[in-house]
């Protein structure tokens, strides 16, 4: 213990080029300076303080990370915040109602058991709300539904489940 | 009457929270001018340090500081050994930043802080390190010999441990044998890939002198005691907090990471939040990892087929140290017989040093080997003598009336002697055997065969021993304010659901809904005792514990209500978070009751002022409490299991392997699983496909591979193989309940069981599938298409 001395005093922020980036994410404006090289996943988490979205691997292979951009999924681990400049985000913490009753997709999960520790869990749901909310059809095969979550690693549950909410969830949203 | 919450499938309170993205994982809790923590890791498989030189990265900006062994004062030792053992001598451990040596490529060397991870990660690389690298020997078998480099000087052809354990009389029962049975296997080297990788987050506060650490451990209770301990803290002002952990499987237990020492360590040294969040290349190199065995085992028997000893020798590999002692080579040495009356048995297992990452218990924890060894030989003795694989086991299955089995002689991991407490054995195996259609199956294959298509079946039965003491508690209380009930156990979880298991215990002892049942676990401030989760036990012993102290709540609040009602405890029942007198509409609610218990009666709300509508809920004079009374309706028990207790069963498969292209498909996969009494058999089945799902994995695709300088090569998801959804078949349960006759509940574990038969499944469909090319038995896991070609081709 270094009592009485004068605590090491890092300087408060990196020394990395800053650069400004504007885009909307769940809905709402945001302009920001943030390092040339700061990934969107950290930018989302740490910036923002929208910590539902993980980070797996940092590598794009384990999809925890899968947000909305533009409509579409991708990885926001491979996806540098600056690049995202102009774009519609979406986030697992845009996707329950305000009043946080559970959209049709996660109540599925919750009834077919489709999470356990839940850390895959934001990635997968966004990764298959992106497919429900497409105009392409969807396969909801067996086989076309394991493949359309063939961009998320899950450790916990052996999937079966999450196909049995894919199709629970498709199903539900059909009958609206 | 409410339905029993105990067996029901009733959805997860934990869920809601986490769908919505509101988890709470160690990196997602806010803490404001955090500084971030990046590792210098050795880049040597074994090598003498030099130098360590810092002076770049400590003048980088954004560092706050750079600690190596000589500036991190206490914490600069070898770690403790978790479990010591006799068959170990002189035990190796890790120390926290290496001082000297390196001994495994992503041991750490130096630790950087600075302001953000990029800029720490930028620090590291500049930290110099200057080595004189030394000989290795990777491969398993080679590092026994004579001459074979040694990982530490200590300890000569790196045996780290030697152990023989017997049974019964093998020596006379191999002289009275007709047949002998011989096979080698091997199941190579795996890592737990828990989706969250580990973390660790730690505040200092100067002015109460507390230091909070929230770490994705599975054991924060004894984390706690040892950074009070190493960092020279009152325990009392020590708190370690498991928040929301994504996945756990085993790596998630070791005393200790460095980062859990280093991390506390530096936010007391520089006054601000410290975080070390790993990232999976990390994961692959710097956590623990388990599975390489190689098995010789011998089956002595009868042309009938009964076998009348075993003898299996092994050798495990246990990485650079062994901080976890010899647990997984107790466990597959003590499992070895797995569900078989074989009366006589010698194990012999050596314990190996190699300059890899050590090696620690992961889901299975030397069970899926044992069952990989036990299986395939029993296989191959079926074939030997000419009988059908189901048959073999049929003729030395343990019958039903012959539990306990006592294995003398075998001490299991919890030091006591193996004893097999129930199951139906037969059972299983007749239902596996009419659920996969067996009978009609072999018309099936050759009908395949004639359209050039290789169908296999493949089967494995399995036993674990589940639910390991020393013991666990349970605290409950009612809330006088809101009636719901507060829950509280040693352990933490890491998506098994506790938080609905142990409240449906609780829901149909004191009668409220399962989603009133607020369970905290993982926060040394909310329970101080118990060990950790972890083999298979948090079912069986907080499971049990939590029931123990329900039953005690009941009785009190049984006892109070029926004060209150004026009536007879023996005709108050407790439902609908309310207490009844039998066959009226008289009631009163639990809050209320639990506020009248509490002489202190502020009406706080509407059910704290109905409290005063009743009698009181004790009658004794003198003062508010009378002697010996506690306010409240609380409780707190233990459970301190006998010996472990013993879950099992049998999986098959019909699979079909393309010899064109080496690959193979999973048509149907089934599994006759008995864990004793299910408390929910959703998340039962969960558990279930979960292991399953890590066995394939183990079966067919995951492999760490080191290159002959010790250099982990596909340390990270695009190389080492996860099954995705596209890689796990649909699997189909069945379940068996015979309940445990060891504890209150009559329940055994769970967790790891999944995993453990998949292995032996797999390769025995395979053998079955690829028979009409005549290719030797797979008896080596993972099976690569490599291996498959090399089959079909005689190479």
């Amino acid at each position: 213990m270094n009592r009485g001395t004068i605590r090491p005093k890092p300087q408060a922020i990196s020394i990395d080029p800053k650069v400004a980036v504007n885009l909307s994410v769940n809905g709402e404006t945001v302009s920001a300076e943030v390092s040339v090289r700061m990934l969107l996943s950290d930018f989302l988490r740490h910036e923002l303080g929208l910590t539902g979205t993980h980070v797996g691997c940092e590598h794009g292979v384990c999809g925890a990370c899968t947000v909305i951009i533009d409509g579409v999924a991708a990885r926001s681990c491979l996806t540098f915040a600056v690049q995202a400049e102009g774009t519609n985000v979406r986030t697992i913490e845009s996707v329950a109602d305000d009043d946080g009753s559970l959209h049709p997709l996660q109540e599925a999960f919750r009834n077919c058991h489709a999470l356990q520790c839940g850390y895959c869990t934001p990635g997968m749901i966004m990764n298959i709300l992106s497919n429900l909310e497409s105009d392409m059809p969807m396969d909801l095969s067996e086989e076309g539904i394991r493949v359309m979550l063939s961009g998320n690693l899950c450790r916990c549950t052996g999937y079966q489940n999450i196909v049995a909410a894919v199709r629970q969830a498709a199903d539900a949203l059909a009958s609206r | 009457m409410s339905t029993r919450a105990f067996g029901s499938r009733i959805q997860r309170n934990i869920d809601p929270q986490l769908l919505r993205g509101e988890g709470s994982f160690v990196d997602d809790i806010p803490l404001a001018n955090a500084l971030h923590v990046a590792f210098v890791r050795s880049p040597f498989a074994r090598a003498r340090i030099n130098s360590i030189d810092v002076t770049a990265a400590c003048t980088h900006p954004g560092v706050a500081a750079v600690y190596t062994c000589d500036n991190i004062g206490d914490l600069d030792l070898e770690l403790p050994l978790l479990i010591p053992h006799s068959s170990m001598t002189d035990a190796r451990t890790q120390r926290p930043l290496a001082r000297g040596d390196v001994y495994y490529v992503g041991q750490t060397v130096a630790m950087v802080v600075a302001v953000d991870r990029y800029t720490a990660e930028d620090a590291a690389a500049l930290v110099d390190v200057d080595y004189d690298p030394l000989e290795v020997e990777i491969d398993l078998e080679k590092a026994i010999l004579d001459g074979s480099p040694l990982v530490h000087p200590t300890h000569p052809n790196n045996i780290a441990a030697h152990l023989v354990q017997v049974s019964g009389n093998p020596d006379r029962a191999i002289a009275e044998a007709e047949h002998v049975t011989r096979v080698r296997v091997q199941v190579d080297r795996s890592t737990a890939a828990a989706m969250e990788c580990r973390a660790v987050a730690a505040i200092f506060d100067r002015v109460t002198g507390e230091l909070t650490v929230w770490d994705g451990t599975q054991a924060p209770l004894s984390v706690r005691g040892g950074l009070a301990s190493i960092l020279n803290i009152d325990e009392d002002k020590v708190r370690v907090i498991a928040p929301n952990v994504g996945g756990g499987f085993g790596q998630k237990v070791l005393l200790f990471y460095p980062d859990e020492l280093l991390v506390p360590f530096a936010a007391r040294h520089l006054g601000r939040p410290v975080k070390y969040i790993e990232d999976r290349r990390e994961n692959f190199v710097g956590s623990t990892q388990e599975r390489t065995q190689i098995h010789t085992i011998e089956l002595y028997a009868k042309k009938t087929g009964e076998v009348l000893a075993l003898r299996d020798s092994f050798l495990h590999d246990t990485g650079a140290f062994i901080p976890y002692g010899i647990a997984v080579a107790q466990v597959a040495s003590t499992s070895i017989a797995g569900p078989y009356r074989i009366p006589n048995i010698w194990v012999e297992f050596k314990a190996v040093y190699t300059p890899t990452v050590p090696v620690t218990p992961y889901r299975g924890c030397g069970r899926p080997h044992a069952c990989f060894a036990i299986e395939r030989a029993m296989d191959q003795l079926a074939d030997d003598l000419g009988l059908d694989r189901f048959e073999i086991r049929r003729r030395n299955l343990i019958g039903d009336d012959e539990f306990p089995k006592l294995r003398e002689g075998l001490l299991f991991a919890d030091g006591l002697p193996v004893s097999l407490d129930s199951g139906q054995y037969h059972k299983a195996l007749e239902m596996l055997h009419d659920k996969l259609d067996v009978a009609n199956f072999a018309a099936e294959q050759q009908k395949a065969r004639e359209a050039g298509r290789h169908l296999g079946l493949g089967m494995a039965f399995y036993v674990e021993g589940t639910g390991l003491g020393p013991y666990e508690g349970g605290h409950i209380k009612i809330h006088p304010i809101t009636g719901k009930v507060y829950v509280n156990t040693g352990l933490t979880s890491q998506g098994q659901g506790h938080d609905t298991v142990f409240a449906q215990i609780v829901s149909d002892q004191l009668g409220v809904k399962v989603e009133d049942v607020i369970l905290v676990e993982g926060d040394t401030k909310a329970f101080d005792w118990g060990v950790a989760t972890f083999a298979s036990r948090a079912a069986v012993v907080s499971g049990n514990a939590i029931h123990k102290s329900a039953l005690i709540v009941r009785n009190k609040t049984l006892t109070a209500a029926a004060n209150m009602l004026e009536a007879s405890a023996d005709d108050i029942e407790l439902r609908d978070g309310a207490a009844w007198v039998k066959g009226t509409d008289r009631q009163v609610s639990l809050a209320a009751v639990a506020t009248a218990t509490n002489p202190l009666r502020y009406a706080f709300n509407e059910s704290a002022k109905a409290a005063t509508q009743f009698a009181p809920a004790s009658r004794h004079d003198g003062p508010a409490l009378g002697e010996g009374q506690a306010p409240g309706l609380e409780a707190t028990d233990y459970y301190s299991p006998p010996c472990a207790t013993w879950a099992y069963g049998v999986h098959g498969a019909i699979l079909e392997v393309d010899p064109e292209i080496c690959s193979v498909k999973v048509r149907r996969y089934v599994c006759i699983h008995d864990c004793g009494n299910m408390i929910n058999p959703m998340i039962v089945e969960g558990q279930v496909m979960g292991g399953i799902a890590q066995g394939i994995g183990g079966a067919m695709y995951e492999r760490i591979e080191f290159d002959t300088d010790g250099n982990m090569i596909n340390a990270n998801f695009v190389d080492f193989l996860v099954p995705y959804a596209t890689e796990v078949p649909q699997v189909e349960i069945l379940h068996l309940e015979t309940p445990s006759p060891l504890n209150p509940l009559g329940v055994k574990g769970v967790g790891e069981a999944g995993c453990i038969p998949v292995g032996a499944v797999i390769a025995s469909g395979i053998d079955d599938a690829l028979r009409p090319f005549g290719a030797a038995p797979f008896q080596h896991i993972p099976i690569t298409p490599s291996m498959i070609y090399a089959a079909v081709t005689g190479g």
